[in-house]
């Protein structure tokens, strides 16, 4: 049985395989920058005591936070679909790294959705743990499901690329409320937001050396290269200028540089993963892949309907842009 | 980062009692169980939902706006639960049945991906649009996210249950060796899409779906308005919850019938065991069965049950029509699911199915009267069978599940050589422990957010609760303690 829209025996381009490899990364950058702020936001959430400050950070996670995390299921769903070994390898072989993340990403969802269902101080303050503790586990956990993507077992670069993870939500998320709250709280988040900067460009380097000095997961090569370098450069400066942004209360500014560094993070992450996809089984993309007619039907069903989700959060954001309006949580 | 150290600390202690494979399948059964009630919540509210903003938007009458604001605050709250439940769901293709993952990849990864694209982000952006755009968007723009949202949760469960009938009728593959190992490779999509069970389960599950949300509308719209009889709005309610069970709990039965002799002809062995029926040959058909030792519930026996059977009338239904059809017994089979949690769930949920059409047809007959809001019994009655549908649904469910035992992919990879080979029963109990734990936590929480939903509701329509007295349902054994 053929189908006859579609090409049974070759990619629809020959490069299918590596735009694949490329959406695939697309959509794991997607999720890091935009649930990286929702993260971020719960992290900061700590720093608050005033009830009328947490409403309002509340306010600009409530109607996005769904829509972002939707994009993990993208990214896991399309690894799936096009790499199905690289799925099931990377899940089975860090079960309660994998486990752990899930439940944290319970605990971040349900907090705020708990928080308002009752008008009693213990009650909220047991819902805030929820939503602090699972912003703060849910990167740390993803990070390092990442770092034992791209190392393998070696413990130090793993724990750095989680830390990464965190650090660079904080300032996401800093960014994302400075540029929609009022000039006070927004120059307290900068201190917050540029602080985090700090430690996420010193995290990186500090990763990077620990990596060519360790040579972790046969990667040393792979981070001397002029890519990486390139990638590392231009964080320090995106970093370093959102800094200087910041300071001068350009938050619209400073949100966009802020959020370039997540997406050079997912560069930094995409590098050592091509062609070896897997680097602890040494699995290539080419050898990964779903076989022609199962990856052209994905992507003619696909990327269509990826071009609309991507105009649909267009119109989400379109919505709900401008400054956060005290409503709370529940609208 | 101690998973090594800590199991081989403790997994002697648990090996004991739970294999990574007995571990795993609790607990995908266990988070599935608790996932697909949120899941078909969405489904069954979408109707709910869509008719109650445009009417509300066209009529711009008090009692649309109420309902609507109610039953969407409902379908939030569920859909954060299903966001959160329904990640671990596809984690754990990877992370306890990762050769499920490997083998099936190529069959399941397109659908599951569509689901996530197609459906799932139209539920979450345009929710976020329903909930809290009221203000923010025009009245059109606003009516059409309500239908998007509904429009999502169908093409939602479209595409998962695309990959379950695949499950239970694979088509469209071949095996082939890749890297080593042995896996489905597509072949024809649209047979794999478009498998024999795919529009049998579709229907049923859908239809499963707005029973089950249309008991609980019934339930909560009648406790409503047994506290608060004249209440124009939630007598709305309960008359259409009422109307849309006189069409879909009798569809369900006679679809529920034809569906059967579907199975005995593409899964005879799940059919037998639906039946007890070990002898191939000819199939008496036990309308009723009831225990007539102990061991009947563990292993249900045609020497252990007291039946009221239709003799050959089995054989006439799994055949459509000749009462000497031969109907495979389980004998027949090296490999066995356990037959009572088959046999007693179907009956269960067959049970329930009655009891839902004489509901309808009871409350068909006292609005036919206009004494539908008069009768206090009829309103308890609805009271109680508000979580019925549920249980009508997940018992059906264990049937489909439970029933293709030993397979998860009938006839061509058995469950046990899905599990992780690298998974100890260390780490398989330990996050079943926590998913536990963690679930019933949602499921209270879930019911709680309902209970305090209606009761401001309550509160809005000015009746005053007595203190004193417990809060008992719409949902049983949540009493009112604070």
């Amino acid at each position: 049985m053929t189908d006859p829209l579609l090409p049974v025996d070759a990619y629809l381009v020959e490069s299918l395989p590596e735009i694949w490899f490329g959406a695939v990364l697309f959509a794991l950058g997607m999720y890091v920058v935009l649930d990286g702020f929702d993260f971020g936001i719960g992290m900061l959430y700590v720093t608050r005591t005033d009830e009328h400050e947490r409403e309002t950070f509340l306010s600009a996670f409530g109607p996005v936070w769904d829509a972002n995390e939707v994009w993990l299921v993208a990214f896991g769903t399309m690894l799936l679909a096009a790499f199905p070994r690289v799925y099931s390898r990377l899940l089975a072989d860090n079960y309660l790294l994998a486990i752990g993340f899930v439940l944290a990403l319970v605990f971040r969802g349900l907090g705020p959705e708990l928080r308002e269902q009752r008008d009693d101080e213990q009650w909220k303050r047991y819902a805030d743990y929820a939503f602090v503790g699972g912003s703060v586990f849910a990167p740390l956990l993803f990070g390092m499901l990442a770092g034992r993507w791209l190392f393998g077992g070696a413990t130090l670069p793993v724990v750095l690329t989680g830390f990464g993870l965190v650090s660079v939500s904080v300032v996401t998320g800093a960014a994302f409320l400075a540029a929609k709250t009022d000039p006070g709280l927004a120059s307290e988040l900068r201190t917050y937001g540029i602080g985090a900067t700090l430690a996420y460009l010193g995290g990186v380097v500090v990763l990077l050396g620990t990596v060519v000095l360790t040579d972790a997961g046969d990667a040393a090569d792979t981070v001397l290269s002029l890519p990486v370098a390139a990638v590392v450069a231009l964080s320090v400066a995106v970093g370093l200028s959102g800094s200087v942004l910041a300071r001068r209360g350009q938050y619209q500014a400073w949100l966009a540089s802020a959020l370039a560094l997540p997406t050079l993070l997912t560069i930094l992450v995409a590098i050592p993963l091509y062609p070896t996809i897997y680097p602890p089984t040494e699995l290539l993309v080419r050898e990964a892949v779903v076989s022609p007619l199962a990856l052209n039907l994905v992507t003619v069903l696909g990327f269509p309907v990826l071009l609309l989700v991507l105009w649909y959060f267009k119109f989400l954001y379109g919505v709900f842009s401008g400054p956060i309006e005290d409503e709370g949580y529940g609208g | 980062m101690g998973p090594i150290t800590l199991s081989s600390a403790i997994d002697p202690v648990w090996a004991a009692f739970l294999s990574p494979e007995l571990a795993s399948r609790m607990q995908f059964g266990w988070t599935i169980s608790v996932h697909i009630i949120f899941a078909s919540l969405s489904i069954g509210l979408a109707p709910f939902i869509i008719y109650f903003t445009w009417k509300d938007v066209r009529t711009n009458e008090l009692r649309y706006a109420r309902l609507r604001s109610f039953w969407v605050k409902v379908f939030a709250a569920g859909f954060v639960m299903g966001t959160v439940t329904g990640i671990p769901m596809s984690f754990q293709f990877g992370t306890n049945f990762p050769q499920f993952a490997e083998v099936a990849g190529e069959l399941i990864g397109g659908p599951l991906a569509f689901e996530a694209k197609m459906a799932f982000f139209l539920e979450a952006v345009f929710l976020g649009v329903l909930l809290y755009g009221r203000d923010r968007v025009k009245d059109r723009t606003y009516v059409i996210s309500s239908v998007l949202v509904g429009f999502g949760a169908w093409l939602s469960g479209f595409w998962i249950l695309i990959v379950n009938a695949w499950m239970q009728t694979p088509r469209g593959y071949e095996m082939v060796t890749r890297n080593g190992m042995e896996i489905a490779k597509l072949t024809d999509p649209f047979a794999a899409f478009f498998t024999p069970r795919m529009p049998w389960m579709y229907v049923h599950m859908m239809n499963a779906s707005v029973i089950s949300v249309a008991l609980l509308v019934a339930g909560v719209s009648a406790y409503i308005v047994w506290k608060k009889p004249d209440t124009e709005a939630w007598n709305t309610a309960l008359k259409l919850a009422v109307v849309l069970l006189i069409v879909s709990a009798p569809f369900q039965a006679v679809h529920g019938d034809a569906y059967g002799r579907h199975v005995e002809d593409t899964q005879p062995q799940k059919f037998a065991a639906m039946e007890a029926h070990y002898e191939t040959g000819q199939a008496d058909l036990h309308l009723l069965a009831f225990p007539k030792s102990p061991e009947a519930l563990t292993d249900p026996r045609a020497e252990n049950l007291v039946t009221v059977s239709l003799p050959a009338v089995g054989s006439f239904l799994a055949s459509g029509g000749d009462f000497d059809a031969e109907v495979i017994g389980l004998n027949e089979y090296e490999e066995n699911p356990p037959v009572a949690l088959v046999f007693w769930p179907f009956r269960f949920m067959v049970g329930l199915g009655f009891l839902f059409i004489g509901l309808a047809l009871w409350g068909g007959y006292l609005t036919y009267r206009g004494r539908l809001s008069d009768s206090t019994r009829y309103l308890k009655a609805m009271i109680a069978a508000s979580p019925l549908g549920y249980a009508a649904l997940l018992t059906g469910w264990y049937v489909t599940e439970i029933g293709r035992q030993p397979w998860v992919i009938q006839d061509e990879l058995r469950t046990s050589e899905a599990v992780s080979s690298t998974l100890t029963g260390t780490e398989a109990t330990l996050t079943l422990v926590g998913f536990v734990v963690v679930y019933v936590g949602l499921l209270l929480t879930a019911l709680y957010v309902l209970k305090w939903l209606v009761r401001e509701e309550l509160q809005a329509l000015g009746v005053r609760e007595s203190s004193e007295g417990g809060w008992h349902g719409p949902i049983p054994g949540v009493s009112d303690n604070d």
